[in-house]
């Protein structure tokens, strides 16, 4: 019995003077799969939805300098279906589209996932190891900000109550480089990820040595998040058993998860290790040129 | 009459069934699809406590509301006597029934109702909620069933003494009974087995978790008459116990039964019904309720979840001597867990001289528990063929030849005292034996588990009317809710007995004033009993034809004779005559004595036991404790199969939930005693993804009690898998997995706790 | 709460409807406009029971604004079947008894289809990961599998 108001603006500006301008709680929805079962369940009472969906570009994947540039209401089967973010950012690509069904792959987002700012979000690790920026527009102009910047807590961003992110900027690919994700879950599909890790890797060469890495770890902290010392375990070596178990150790020192439905302390903090030797395994192969599916 | 041994034309076909066309194209109407013009929104008020006085309901705020048109407490329900009634999947006390449908005085778990209101929309509805001011003192909470059996547990009746013990307890306690059954002397036998071995089990309650949740539409009359359409395993049992809880003639009440999306024992009692009768009653609208999943989870039964210790006692050639068997199981909130077929099921798969089972029926502050499928057996058998399997590697047997061995057989007897009569367990065994499963290697990385399972299953009270239609068609009708296919079956029988085309038979489900009393559809009874009523009924309307040909031919009924859906001359001597089918005969039927037509209402004895075996194959993931079902086999004595498809479903389906109780399924409870998971997300019930195909292997050792021999074969199938899995993955990892379910953080932590 | 006036097409046919903000598209398609073929398994998107195409992406209705819906083409199960003519993805979860309870089936059928309809041969796993999203309770998903690479044979032409 809210008196729940939707608008769906058709520019950044009107958009931006909507949030501006409500006096209650505002919320921006791309895909709405979080969103919605937030305000069925009661948890959330909104009193201005401001679909960003109709904004131009939001829902498209584009070219810039070399990287790649995605709308941020761009749904997972959109970004699945896109063959140069499968070439340069297949980790992303996994990720986002292990968030759900089918179903929920028609609407869900990167914003969304990230904005929604649960630790446990599986795009969202993928995301951090990118070093992708998000450019986010509000009242006071549009800035730039590393994609780690913007969540806060569990369901909180840094964001002004004004701001909503328009797009999501994909560095230029050094060769010899690619990414992976791979989470936890109890099933096949359909679950929230118990424990997830992204990772990023640029190789000198083929098989050759790791030159930059960027590790990130999902739902063993209150936020996802960048672990240097994952990265700081893997450069320099080519992966072997010593470099893996350093990185094993690292992801392990990293968690500090809870206990809770879904996992327990110890478990979460084991897996967190295993996981992010396997990510690593699949993303040096695909920087070597490998053809590799995670799932 | 019985056609075990004749030529069959129809029955093991696999027709269309006559209700699908409505399920794919979306026209079938559920509970929650009815609508009435003017009607209202019932919605109910749910205790946010595990165990709380209920000091006050405060709601004329609620009332006030605009658009809100009634608002109920347990002060507008009858205070129903301590009165208990057997229903055949669990007894019943309807006190117990009543108050949990609305709280009195105390909310027993988190979810209890304890108020409701009717609106005009569902948002004013829940805004009413909102508005209703209860006063809790909230009490101590005792969720699992080893806590609620301590002496210094909180106590959730002030009246519940243990029954079944000697002398009656003089302290309140939450075991509600306690029940033996012997056979032999158990001591004796352990006195002398040369292997013993011995293992404690627990298990946790899972629910049913059928796709559609509980809905319903009342409507009331201001002459006294209720109109309910709702979801249910039993319209019949919806119409008894809305009657009873609101003291309504039962004739006052009409129950439409809708489709219903899914069952599995959970829909065999009632949670919304008297509810919306009394929101009608006070409004006079009529008013539409329907849950949430959250309310499902939080305010419907799951099953018993347990704790359970055996002890078997063997020959070194693999002869069981003795079996003790303890089983506490969980009943919820109130008294009524399946602790009866839990101690009957687990051992009624072999012969063994010397038994011993004790049950305890216990409460705690959960939801009360429900039916589902083969309730009881599940959880035991889980115990006991987890244990063969260990005894078997401690006796250096395979599996398989221990229950050879020990299988029971015509004319062994039970613990609980029935003799075993007609069943198939060695042929099931046999079919194992050779099936291309069990006989082929273990891939490597994997291993393979095997466990049987046992339901008696029931017969009891039915009806069905057959009509012969003014144009020679045919419609038949019982009082049986159809769950999974039971039309498709029903019209084929008939058909069968007829002779003639299934599809010149169109079977329904009528509602309780239009045919007579059927007892709810559940414990793999339909096809059997309401089977036996509608062969019979059908029966009954092929003599009446002969009759009516004989009238038209003017020679005596006796010299008529049916075959193939048509009458005929029974010899030369009976005269000269063209054959007449239905059409012609139905033609004439006002000039031969008005409509054919027959109703049969039986109490079926006879309901042939179920026997199943399943073989698994797994793999386990040694660093996140995963384990994935490779490959899956059921092998089941079914009696005869009617329609082979529909049979095998049942096995598929029961497979899967029994997969899904073994590796994920649970209710996790806060330190409040609230639950945390109670969605699709987090109780993980097995998705597409998770499973193989499951091969479904029908054995038929004909049910001679059935006139084409069937067999209920709903409820086997959920009984062997947790131990089927169980002992796979010991077999992969060289751990016992005694508890369940076999989630990835249990299975992980018990191959670390084995490392050390 | 003001009502909004929404412009669609359903199955085919323009329709319009009133709904609240908070409404979903599900709620607005039993509700409103009486179609209730979509079901509410769970309404948080974990069941699938009230699959929708929306402008030809697969979606779960009660994921869905009502208002969101403004300018768009809706395919509910009712929509499947050509008039009398049922779609080979229903013809083939009859023949092969793909349903038990039925309640899953509209959802089940909507989201096979939106399947075949862009990958006409898919594999046993590609067809168990892409109806993951479906919960049934009934069948143990074995008839269903086949009953959906049955009739991707019939609409590759490989079968009837």
């Amino acid at each position: 019995m809210s008196g729940l108001t939707y608008t769906a603006p058709t520019s950044v500006d009107d958009a931006v003077k909507l949030l501006a301008g409500s006096s209650g709680l505002a919320k921006v929805m791309s895909g709405g799969t979080d969103l919605l079962v937030q305000l069925r369940s009661g948890r959330l009472k909104p009193e201005l939805i401001v679909d960003t969906k109709k904004i131009p570009g939001i829902n498209d994947i584009r070219e810039e300098n070399g990287g790649l540039v995605v709308g941020a209401a761009t749904p997972g089967h959109v970004v699945e279906a896109n063959a140069a973010m499968n070439k340069s950012w297949p980790g992303v690509v996994e990720a986002l589209d292990l968030i759900g069904s089918q179903q929920v792959q028609g609407r869900c987002s990167l914003a969304g996932n990230l904005c929604n700012a649960s630790p446990a979000a599986d795009s969202v690790p993928a995301l951090y190891a990118s070093g992708a920026t998000a450019v986010i527009v509000g009242a006071k102009g549009r800035r730039e900000a590393p994609v780690e910047s913007v969540p806060a807590g569990p369901g909180r961003t840094t964001l002004a109550k004004d701001e909503f992110i328009l797009e999501f900027k994909f560095p230029a690919r050094p060769a010899n480089s690619s990414d992976a994700y791979l989470r936890f879950i109890p099933r096949t599909e359909m679950d929230i990820a118990v424990v997830g890790c992204g990772i990023s890797l640029t190789l000198d060469a083929p098989n050759g040595t790791i030159t930059a890495a960027r590790c990130s770890l999902g739902a063993v902290a209150p936020t996802v998040l960048l672990v240097q010392a994952m990265a700081d375990a893997i450069v320099g070596s080519k992966l072997d058993d010593a470099a893996l178990a350093k990185l094993d150790a690292a992801a392990q020192a990293a968690c500090k998860p809870i206990n809770d439905k879904r996992g327990t302390i110890e478990y979460r903090t084991k897996v967190a290790g295993v996981l992010a030797r396997r990510v690593a395994k699949i993303a040096y192969d695909r920087a070597s040129g490998k053809t590799v599916k995670a799932h | 009459m019985n056609y075990l041994d004749t030529n069959l034309k129809v029955v093991g076909t696999r027709p269309v069934r006559p209700d699908g066309v409505d399920k794919v194209t979306g026209r079938a109407i559920y509970a929650a699809d009815t609508r009435s013009a003017g009607m209202l929104w019932g919605k109910i008020l749910r205790s946010p406590h595990a165990h709380a006085r209920i000091l006050s309901i405060d709601t004329s705020k609620a009332a006030a509301l605009p658009g809100v048109q009634a608002v109920v407490t347990s002060a507008d329900f009858p205070e129903i006597k301590s009165e208990e009634a057997f229903v055949g999947e669990g007894p019943m006390n309807f006190r117990d029934l009543s108050t949990n449908v609305m709280a009195r005085g105390k909310a027993l778990y988190e979810g209890h109702a304890v108020a409701a209101v009717a609106a005009t929309t569902q948002a004013v509805a829940d805004a009413a909620l909102a508005l209703i001011e209860v006063k809790y003192d909230v009490l101590p909470h005792v969720i699992d069933v080893d806590a609620a059996m301590a002496d210094n547990a909180p106590v959730l009746h002030e009246e519940m003494f243990t029954a079944g013990v000697t002398p009656k307890p003089t302290k309140a306690s939450n075991i509600a009974k306690v029940v033996t059954f012997k056979k032999g002397d158990a001591e004796a036998g352990f006195a002398g087995a040369e292997v013993i071995f011995e293992k404690s089990y627990t298990t946790k309650p899972v629910h049913q978790a059928y796709i559609e949740p509980h809905a319903c539409l009342v409507t009331y009359g201001s002459d006294g008459q209720v109109t309910i359409h709702s979801s249910s395993q039993g319209h019949f049992m919806v119409r008894a116990y809305t009657a009873k809880l609101l003291g309504i003639d039962m004739a006052n009440i009409r129950v439409n039964p809708a489709e219903i999306g899914g069952g599995f024992g959970g829909k065999t009692l009632i949670y919304l019904e008297p509810v919306a009768v009394a929101l009608s009653r006070k409004s006079g609208k009529s008013v539409k309720m329907q849950m949430t999943r959250e309310e499902v989870f939080r305010g419907s039964g799951p099953t018993s979840g347990a704790s359970m210790d055996v002890k078997i006692g063997a020959k070194k050639d693999g002869t069981i001597v003795s079996v003790k068997q303890i089983l506490k199981f969980q009943a919820g909130a109130f008294a009524g867990s399946p602790i009866g077929p839990g101690c009957m099921c687990g051992l009624a798969l072999y012969d063994i001289e010397n038994i011993e089972v004790v049950g305890y029926d216990v409460v705690s502050n959960r939801p009360k528990v429900a039916a589902y499928r083969a309730p009881g057996a599940p959880i035991t058998s889980f115990a006991v063929e987890s244990a063969l399997d260990e005894l078997a590697d401690q006796l250096g047997m395979d599996p398989l030849a221990l229950r050879e061995k020990n299988a029971a057989k015509n004319g062994s007897k039970t613990h609980y005292g029935v003799t075993h009569n007609n069943i198939g367990f060695e042929q099931v065994l046999a079919a194992v034996k050779t099936h291309p499963h069990w006989t082929s290697p273990v891939k490597p990385g994997q291993a393979r588990g095997l466990a049987a399972g046992f339901w008696f299953n029931i017969g009891g009270e039915s009806s069905a009317t057959v009509h012969v239609n003014e144009d020679g068609t045919v419609t038949v009708a019982t009082g049986s809710v159809d769950v999974g296919g039971s039309r498709a079956s029903m019209g084929m029988m008939v058909a069968e007995v007829l002779g003639i085309d299934v599809a010149k038979v169109r079977a329904t489900v009528a509602d309780t004033a239009s045919v007579g009393f059927t007892f709810l559809t559940g414990g793999s009874r339909v096809t059997f009993a309401t089977g036996m009523a509608a062969t019979q009924a059908a029966e009954r309307v092929v003599d009446e034809l002969k009759r009516r040909a004989a009238a038209i031919w003017e020679i005596q009924a006796d010299a008529v004779e049916w075959r193939d859906g048509k009458a005929y001359p029974a010899g030369s001597n009976a005269g000269a005559f063209e054959p007449l089918d239905l059409p012609a005969i139905a033609l004439k039927a006002g000039r031969t004595g008005g409509p054919v037509t027959a109703e049969v209402s039986v109490n079926a004895q006879g309901a042939g036991a179920g026997f199943g075996a399943h073989i698994c194959d797994v793999s386990v993931d040694q660093e996140t404790g995963q384990v994935t079902i490779e490959r899956y086999t059921a092998v089941q004595d079914v009696g005869k199969a009617i329609h082979p498809s529909y049979v095998e479903g049942q096995i598929q389906g029961g497979a899967v939930q029994g997969i899904g109780w073994a590796l994920n399924e649970e209710y996790i409870y806060s330190d409040k005693g609230q639950m945390e998971n109670p969605g699709f997300l987090d109780y993980r019930c097995p998705v597409m993804s998770d499973v193989p195909m499951i091969e479904a292997v029908l054995v038929e050792v004909p049910n001679p009690r059935h006139p084409f021999g069937a067999r209920g074969v709903g409820e086997v199938p959920i009984i062997p898998p947790m131990a089927a899995i169980g002992n796979a993955i010991r077999r992969a990892t060289g751990v016992p997995m005694p508890h369940l379910p076999m989630s990835p953080p249990t299975v992980l932590a018990a191959l670390d706790a084995a490392k050390k | 709460m003001a009502k909004s006036y929404v412009s669609t097409t359903i199955n085919g046919e323009s329709a319009e409807f009133l709904c609240e903000p908070q409404q979903t598209l599900l709620d607005v398609l039993r509700d409103v406009i009486g179609l209730t073929g979509s079901k509410e398994g769970c309404a948080s998107g974990d069941c699938g029971a009230c699959s929708v195409m929306l402008d030809g992406t697969l979606v779960c209705s009660c994921l869905v604004l009502g208002v969101e819906a403004e300018g768009k083409s809706i395919l509910t199960v009712e929509g499947v079947a050509q008039g009398e003519k049922l779609h080979p993805v229903q013809q083939k979860f009859l023949e092969h008894a793909a349903l038990q309870c039925g309640f899953c089936t509209p959802g089940l059928i909507v989201a096979s289809k939106a399947l075949l309809d862009q990958n006409p041969n898919p594999t046993e796993t590609e067809i168990r990961y892409w109806l993951a999203g479906n919960l049934c309770r009934c069948t143990g998903y074995d008839k269903i599998v086949r009953a959906v690479q049955d009739a991707g044979a019939v609409m590759r032409g490989e079968a009837s």
